[in-house]
C-alpha cells in the first residue's frame, strides 16, 4: 500500500492544475469567508433628495420640538448617499443604475406630521424609489432603508407620548400653558377638587348646593384616579419591548465560527471526494487495476490506499485553512488535536463515499463529475434549518442529512473549533460508521463493475 | 503433432516434468452464455502459442482467466496466477511516471527481493535505458508496449501471456516487438499471445489454440491446420476459413 500511495502522490505533485486546484480552492474560500466575517455591513447606494428648506423642518408640539432634519441624518448613516436636488433626479439615478435606490422627503413632510400630531388626520409619506431589477439588491436596499424609517418612526412616536404624558400632568397637577406668548396659570384636577371641597364644607348643613358640589368632587375623584393610571401606559408604550433571552440547550457555536466550520467541511468534502473517486477511476483509466488486483493489491487495500490519500491530503490543506481563518475569526487552538481527529475522520467518511463513486466509474472525468454532483446536495440538505421545512420534509431531509458525512462533520468540527454542543463524541463515532459502511459499499461496487 | 480438444474434467491438473502450465477444462459463463467450454490444453517451455479464432470466441476470457483477473466457474491451472507473467492489450502503466517509475513500482508490488536490479534488467532486455527518465505518456506506442511487456515479466515469469501485443503498433514497431518475442522464447520463456492477424501466428507461432464459440477446436502447428482442413498449403488464412467451416462456425 506505500507504494501506491508514493506512486499517487508522485502523480499528483506531476499534475500541478489538479493539486493547484486542490490546494487554491479551499485557500480561496477561506480568504473569502474571512475577508466577509471581518468587514463591516456594506451600505446601499441611495439618492437622497431632501426638500425640506433649511429651518423649516422643526414641529413644536407642547415643550417638545421634532427637527426632521435629524431624522434625515439619521437615515443617512445606513445608506451611501447621492445628493439630489429634485425628485426627477431622484428617480433618474435608480433608473441609469448610479443608485440601487432613492428616497424622497417631501417639502411637506413637517405639515402632514404635526397635522397628524395636532390634528390626528393624514400619514406623514416618504417616497422610497427601488430598482426591481435585481431581487437580492431590492431586499438588501429595502430592509436597510425600511428598518431605518422604523426606528424614526418610534422615535417620533415617543416624543410625541412625552408630550401627551406632559399635558396630562399638567391637567392633573395644574401648571401654566403658553397663549399667545403670554404664560396662562393652568388650575390642575387636585387643585379643583380641593377648592371646591373647601367650597362644600363653607357651605351651611342644608345648603341644596352641597349635592350638586359633591358630584362635581365624585367626578373629580374619578378623573384623578383615571388619568393618574393613563399617564403611566402612556409612558410604557413609548418603550420597546425587552427580549431577554436565557440558552438552555448548552453553548452554540458563534455564527462567525459557524460559517467558517461550513467553509471548512464544504472544502474539505470537495477536496477528499474528487480525490477519492477520481485516483480509484485513473487506475481504470490507465488499465492497470486488473493488474494490480491479478495478487499485487487486494481491492480492499486498494480502496483504503486511496481513502488514505484523499483524507490525508484533505486534512493537511483544510488544517491550513482553518489556521487562515483563525486569523479573522476566533477558532480554539488549544483544541487542535479535536481539530486533526474531527478532520480526518471527516475525511475518512467522506473519502469512503468517493471511492464508491469512483467504483462505479471508469474515466476520471465522469468520476470527478460525478463526485461534484453528488456533493452539492448533500451539503445543501445537511444545512437546510430544521425550522425552514414541515414535519415530514423534515423527517425525510433528517434521514438523508443522517446517511451523508456532512452534517456529522460540521458537528465534529464545530465542536472541535469552538467547543459548541452537542459534543464530539457521537459525531466522530458517527463519521466512523459511515466511512465503513460506504467502504463496504465502494467493495462491492469495485466487483460488480471490475473489468 | 495436432490433438483434439480436451473434454470435461473435474481432475486436478497434472503437468509433466516438461510443462510450464497445464490448464484443465476451464469454464467460465456470463448469465446463460458459455463463453469458455471445458478448455484444456498444456504449455511446454520456450513454445510460442498463438490464441486465434473469430470475435466472441473466448480468447480474451481464456488469456484472462489464464492471468488471474477472471474467476473459471469450472477447472483449474497447474501453476498459481501470481507465477504468470501478463501483459493487457491496453498499456497498463502510469503515464505520469517515467518508464524507470513504473517498472519499479510494480518490481516493488511483486515484493521481488531487489526490485533496482529487476528494473535494471527490464530496461536492458526491453532496450529502453535511454528512455527510463522520461514519462510514460510521452513514448511512441511501440514503446509504450514494450513497457507493458517489460512490468509483465519483472517477476522472470516462465510463462508470458500477452493480448493482442501487436493490435496498436505500425509495421515497423511490430517487427521489433517480435524480435524481442522470439528472444523471449528463446531464453525458455512460454509465451501465449492472442491475436487476429492470422500472418502472424503462421509466421511466428510454434503451435495454434484455435477457439470458437468459447470451444476450443483445433491445438497444432499452423501447417497441421493447413494439412486438416486439405487446402491450398500456401494459405493458412484460407485453411483457417475453411477449418471453421467445416465444424459449423
Amino acid at each position: 500500500m506505500r507504494w501506491l500511495l508514493v506512486k499517487d502522490l508522485q502523480i499528483l505533485r506531476r499534475s500541478p492544475l489538479l493539486t493547484g486546484m486542490l490546494v487554491l480552492y479551499p485557500i480561496a474560500i477561506a480568504l473569502m469567508i474571512g475577508f466577509a466575517l471581518s468587514s463591516p455591513p456594506g451600505k446601499p447606494v441611495v439618492a437622497f433628495d431632501n426638500e425640506v428648506a433649511p429651518g423649516k423642518g422643526r414641529i413644536r408640539i407642547g415643550n417638545q420640538q421634532i427637527d426632521v432634519a435629524s431624522f434625515a441624518q439619521d437615515l443617512l448613516s445606513s445608506i451611501q448617499p447621492i445628493r439630489v436636488h429634485s425628485q426627477a433626479q431622484a428617480v433618474e439615478a435608480v433608473r441609469d443604475g448610479r443608485a440601487l435606490a432613492a428616497v424622497v422627503i417631501p417639502a411637506s413632510l413637517p405639515g402632514q406630521i404635526e397635522d397628524l400630531i395636532t390634528q390626528g388626520v393624514g400619514s406623514p409619506t416618504v417616497q422610497l424609489y427601488l430598482n426591481t431589477k435585481d431581487p437580492i439588491d431590492k431586499e438588501f436596499v429595502d430592509q436597510a432603508i425600511s428598518s431605518r424609517l422604523t426606528e424614526v418612526e418610534q422615535d417620533v412616536s415617543k416624543r410625541v407620548l412625552a408630550v401627551a404624558v406632559d399635558d396630562l400632568q399638567e391637567v392633573l397637577d395644574g401648571g401654566s400653558v403658553q397663549i399667545l406668548g403670554q404664560s396662562v396659570p393652568l388650575l390642575g384636577l387636585h387643585n379643583a377638587r380641593t377648592i371646591v371641597a373647601s367650597t362644600i364644607a363653607a357651605l351651611p348643613a342644608g345648603s341644596p348646593l352641597r349635592v350638586a358640589l359633591r358630584q362635581v368632587v365624585g367626578f373629580a375623584d374619578l378623573a384623578i384616579e383615571g388619568l393618574g393610571f393613563a399617564s403611566p401606559v402612556l409612558g410604557s408604550i413609548g418603550t420597546p419591548l425587552t427580549v431577554d433571552e436565557t440558552q438552555l440547550a448548552g453553548a452554540t457555536t458563534p455564527t462567525d465560527a459557524y460559517a467558517a466550520t461550513i467553509a471548512v467541511i464544504v472544502s474539505l468534502m470537495f477536496v477528499t471526494m474528487l480525490l477519492a473517486a477520481s485516483m480509484l477511476a485513473l487506475e481504470r483509466s490507465e488499465n492497470a487495476y486488473s493488474r494490480l488486483v491479478r495478487g499485487l493489491i487486494g481491492p480492499g487495500r486498494l480502496l483504503s490506499e486511496k481513502v488514505l490519500l484523499a483524507a490525508g491530503c484533505a486534512t493537511v490543506v483544510t488544517l491550513a485553512m482553518a489556521a487562515l481563518v483563525s486569523l479573522f475569526v476566533h477558532l480554539e487552538w488549544s483544541r487542535f488535536e479535536l481539530w486533526v481527529v474531527a478532520l480526518a475522520l471527516a475525511g475518512a467518511a467522506f473519502g469512503a463515499l468517493g471511492v464508491a463513486i469512483g467504483a462505479v466509474t471508469r474515466e476520471v472525468s465522469a468520476a470527478s463529475l460525478l463526485a461534484f454532483l453528488i456533493s452539492l446536495p448533500i451539503a445543501f440538505i445537511a444545512l437546510v434549518p430544521a425550522s425552514a421545512v414541515s414535519g415530514s420534509v423534515k423527517s425525510v431531509l433528517d434521514a438523508v442529512a443522517f446517511v451523508f458525512p456532512f452534517r456529522a462533520a460540521l458537528e465534529a468540527a464545530g465542536n472541535a473549533f469552538s467547543g459548541a454542543s452537542p459534543g464530539i463524541a457521537l459525531p466522530l463515532v458517527h463519521l466512523a460508521a459511515l466511512a465503513v459502511a460506504f467502504g463496504l459499499l465502494a467493495r462491492l461496487a469495485l466487483v460488480r463493475f471490475a473489468d | 503433432m495436432s490433438t483434439a480438444p480436451g473434454k470435461a474434467s473435474s481432475s486436478v491438473p497434472v503437468a509433466s516434468a516438461a510443462t510450464t502450465l497445464a490448464a484443465r477444462s476451464l469454464t467460465k459463463r456470463f448469465g446463460a452464455r458459455t463463453a469458455l467450454a471445458a478448455v484444456s490444453f498444456e504449455l511446454v517451455p520456450g513454445e510460442l502459442v498463438g490464441i486465434i479464432g473469430p470475435n466472441g470466441a473466448g480468447k480474451t476470457t481464456l488469456l484472462s482467466i489464464l492471468a488471474g483477473v477472471l474467476a473459471p466457474d469450472e477447472g483449474e491451472l497447474s501453476r498459481p496466477v501470481t507465477e504468470i507473467g501478463w501483459v493487457p492489450q491496453q498499456p497498463a502503466l502510469y503515464s505520469k511516471l517515467s518508464v524507470a517509475e513504473n517498472l519499479r513500482l510494480f518490481a516493488r508490488l511483486e515484493g521481488l527481493a531487489d526490485p533496482e536490479a529487476a528494473v535494471a534488467r527490464m530496461l536492458e532486455q526491453a532496450a529502453l535505458s535511454d528512455r527510463a527518465d522520461e514519462q510514460v505518456g510521452t513514448l511512441s506506442g511501440g514503446n509504450r508496449q514494450r513497457v507493458n511487456i517489460a512490468i509483465g515479466l519483472l517477476a522472470a515469469p516462465s510463462v508470458l501471456l500477452l493480448d493482442e501485443p501487436s493490435a496498436s503498433l505500425d509495421p515497423r514497431q511490430r517487427e521489433r516487438l517480435w524480435v524481442f518475442i522470439l528472444a523471449l522464447a528463446k531464453q525458455g520463456t512460454t509465451v501465449v499471445f492472442s491475436t487476429h492477424n492470422v500472418a502472424e501466428v503462421e509466421r511466428y507461432a510454434n503451435r495454434v489454440l484455435l477457439l470458437a464459440d468459447g470451444e476450443l477446436l483445433f491445438t497444432g502447428t499452423p501447417s497441421e491446420l493447413e494439412r486438416a482442413v486439405g487446402g491450398d498449403p500456401r494459405d493458412f488464412e484460407a485453411a483457417l476459413l475453411g477449418f471453421l467451416h467445416q465444424r459449423g462456425h
